[in-house]
């Protein structure tokens, strides 16, 4: 149903951020095997229609806030790819001028408050941002990605407590992979993370995360009741997680029979394909074409990161304070 | 001029910034005390009289009760600094840090480098320091080092009411983070303060008194003990000079080393735990870089190596004293 109430050009799009963001983490993981890409990195590719769904939803002013897996959110918001790879190679053009990385990435411009390297924490600067909207009333909304990790983290709670208490217009998106890091949810996490959520009197919703307009039409919801100053909502998004923890995790605490069915059976990608297909929509000839498209401007994102310089040594020491003395 | 509390210069600074800049939010514990509570709304004006008159003046949406979650809203005050507002987020005791540690070291102070420059940070944290309250371990640390070694922060300690207000009023309109230090035993000294409004730069250290025999460097409260013993010098016939750096990131790295060339004989008094201190701090810099204008080892009078105990014996043995900073500037001007 939710499909038929994106236009055929939404629609495309869609297909061409998620697509974007498949084709970069895939490349992202091809560059680290170089060595090219220093350091290491945690890829999104499987979640992407979590993104998506949520962030075709929002404003270009609105506020979203991610994680150390944080490339899908950035692209969703429209942070420039090329401008992402580049920071991902560490040079001078890339987002943060080389000096966040991939943990880092935050474009103000387009609302992302950045990538985070501390499980949990854009949840209270999230909410931050969310106060600030409300008392510069400027009607924007803002978003916190965080995963199932993150909800054993004390100050998510606090940060639900604060949403409510100040009605804040955020929406929490809980995507659980059913992995923080390397151990199973199942093994460290306790009840339900709804529950947990609806005892502090915010509404929730449970979404498939493979099923981008389950997702949108959710984030929907979450976003009218926000901007209407009915303060905040949580999504909790099941999603699957294609690669390990971190690009050299081993992964070995699933069977690749295990990994192989994910791929095969709970693909956003796939899924996609399958439901504007049913309904006619978008010609899997034009969706090709996007394929085509993605992967040569990911190539010349790629081209371009390699080419640009690093930054100057003398940048070291710049940006820490506006002024100092 | 005017004679007012330390705790009233504050709180002059918070009205007029507040009444000057629709943009400057206050957040924290019991900051209109007792809010709610039988129709009583600034019960006590927040937990040491500082924010007393605000809620009435400013109201709830921009003097906000919060809940005791500080890594909630010292995160809440980060996002809303960067997202346009001026927020002044107040945790009671600087020891409750450690619960938001986090948001201040890794989230706060990084934003603008992490960023690439293209982000501001315009965030005052206000916290009390300090022992002589008989409040025990968790209530009575100094623990600006830890701060100071923060790059990305900056790091304010008062010392007298003057500076308390020109120096609030400079933390707030600056566009970077700020943990401003507020000593819970000095919230009564009274001193010369302007009504009006005015500032006092970063890294601007004060010439509390001029000597010649002897350079004794305090941290805040820890100047009052450096006045005391230098009183106590001057009937000896030594010569003491005190500076108060203010602020210790920026440092003004410039006159403590003017004045140690002038004089050759330094002693710096800080009530903060001696290891990885502000002390050893200013020490290692007059070592490094005026090592030749020195006729004496550097002393240092801290404290102990230890938390600060609850027994009133123990606690007043803890920190500094004028006697033992006499004692300290003795030893090396009669060397």
């Amino acid at each position: 149903m939710s499909a038929l109430q994106l236009s055929h050009d939404e629609l495309v799009n869609v297909y061409r951020t998620m697509r974007t963001i498949r084709r970069f983490e895939e490349r992202v993981m091809q560059e680290m095997a170089t060595g090219d890409i220093p350091g290491n990195t945690h890829l999104y590719a499987g979640q992407e229609a979590s993104a998506v769904g949520v962030c075709l939803q929002l404003r270009d002013d609105d506020y979203i806030s991610s994680t150390h897996r944080g490339h899908g959110h950035s692209i969703a918001k429209g942070v420039d790819i090329d401008s992402m790879m580049a920071e991902l190679f560490g040079r001078a053009s890339g987002t943060c001028g080389g000096k966040g990385g991939s943990q880092h990435i935050a474009d103000l411009r387009k609302g992302m408050l950045g990538a985070n390297g501390i499980v949990a924490a854009g949840a209270p600067i999230t909410c931050g941002a969310a106060l600030s909207a409300k008392l510069l009333g400027t009607g924007q909304v803002a978003v916190a990605f965080a995963g199932d990790g993150a909800m054993n983290e004390g100050v998510m709670s606090e940060s639900f407590n604060l949403a409510k208490i100040w009605m804040l217009p955020i929406i929490f998106v809980i995507e659980d992979n059913g992995f923080g890091e390397a151990t199973a949810n199942a093994f460290v996490s306790a009840g339900s993370f709804t529950r947990r959520a609806e005892s502090y009197d915010i509404p929730t919703i449970e979404v498939d995360g493979t099923d981008v307009f389950s997702v949108y039409a959710a984030a929907g919801e979450a976003v009218e009741r926000a901007r209407a100053g009915g303060g905040p909502t949580m999504l909790h998004v099941h999603v699957p997680r294609y690669y390990g923890h971190y690009s050299g995790d081993p992964d070995t605490y699933r069977t690749p029979e295990e990994k192989a069915a994910m791929r095969r059976e709970r693909d956003c990608l796939s899924n996609f394909r399958q439901r504007v297909k049913e309904v006619s929509l978008v010609e899997t000839a034009e969706l090709d074409a996007v394929d085509e498209q993605v992967e040569a401007a990911i190539g010349r994102a790629v081209s371009a990161a390699r080419a640009a310089p690093f930054p100057p040594t003398s940048a070291l020491t710049t940006d820490v304070y506006v002024k100092y003395l | 001029m005017a004679q007012k509390s330390f705790r009233q210069a504050l709180n002059e600074a918070l009205h007029f910034e507040m009444g000057r800049d629709p943009r400057v939010i206050m957040m924290g514990e019991d900051l209109t005390g007792g809010a709610g509570a039988n129709g009583v709304k600034d019960a006590w004006g927040g937990p040491f009289g500082v924010t007393r008159g605000l809620l009435d003046a400013f109201g709830p949406e921009r003097i906000r009760d919060t809940p005791i979650s500080e890594a909630a809203f010292i995160g809440a005050a980060a996002g809303a600094a960067l997202t346009g507002l001026r927020p002044i987020a107040e945790i009671m005791f600087v020891d409750f840090a450690g619960v938001c540690l986090d948001q201040i070291m890794n989230q706060a102070a990084k934003f603008r480098y992490m960023f690439g420059g293209r982000a501001k940070t315009p965030l005052v944290i206000r916290a009390t320091y300090g022992a002589g309250s008989r409040s025990g371990s968790q209530h009575t640390q100094a623990l600006y080092p830890i701060f100071t070694h923060i790059p990305g922060l900056k790091v304010v300690i008062p010392s007298t009411p003057y500076d308390a207000k020109g120096l609030l009023l400079q933390a707030i309109r600056d566009d970077d983070p700020v943990i401003f230090l507020e000593h819970k035993m000095l919230y009564d000294t009274v001193g010369d303060v302007p009504d009006g409004a005015y500032t006092i730069p970063f890294g601007e250290a004060r010439v509390a008194r001029d000597g010649k025999d002897v350079l004794i460097i305090a941290i805040g409260r820890m100047v009052q003990v450096a006045e005391e013993a230098a009183r106590k010098l001057a009937s000896e016939g030594i010569s003491a000079a005190i500076i108060d750096p203010r602020t210790t990131s920026p440092l003004d790295e410039d006159t403590l080393l003017d004045f140690t060339e002038t004089i050759g004989r330094v002693v710096i008094v800080d009530e903060a735990n001696p290891r990885c201190s502000v002390a050893t701090d200013i020490s290692a810099l007059l070592a490094d870089k005026c090592f030749d204008a020195l006729k004496a080892p550097i002393k240092l009078v801290t404290a102990p190596h230890a938390p600060v105990p609850y027994a009133p014996n123990l606690e007043d043995a803890y920190i500094p004293s004028a006697d033992a900073v006499v004692k300290a500037a003795t030893s090396i001007v009669k060397r």
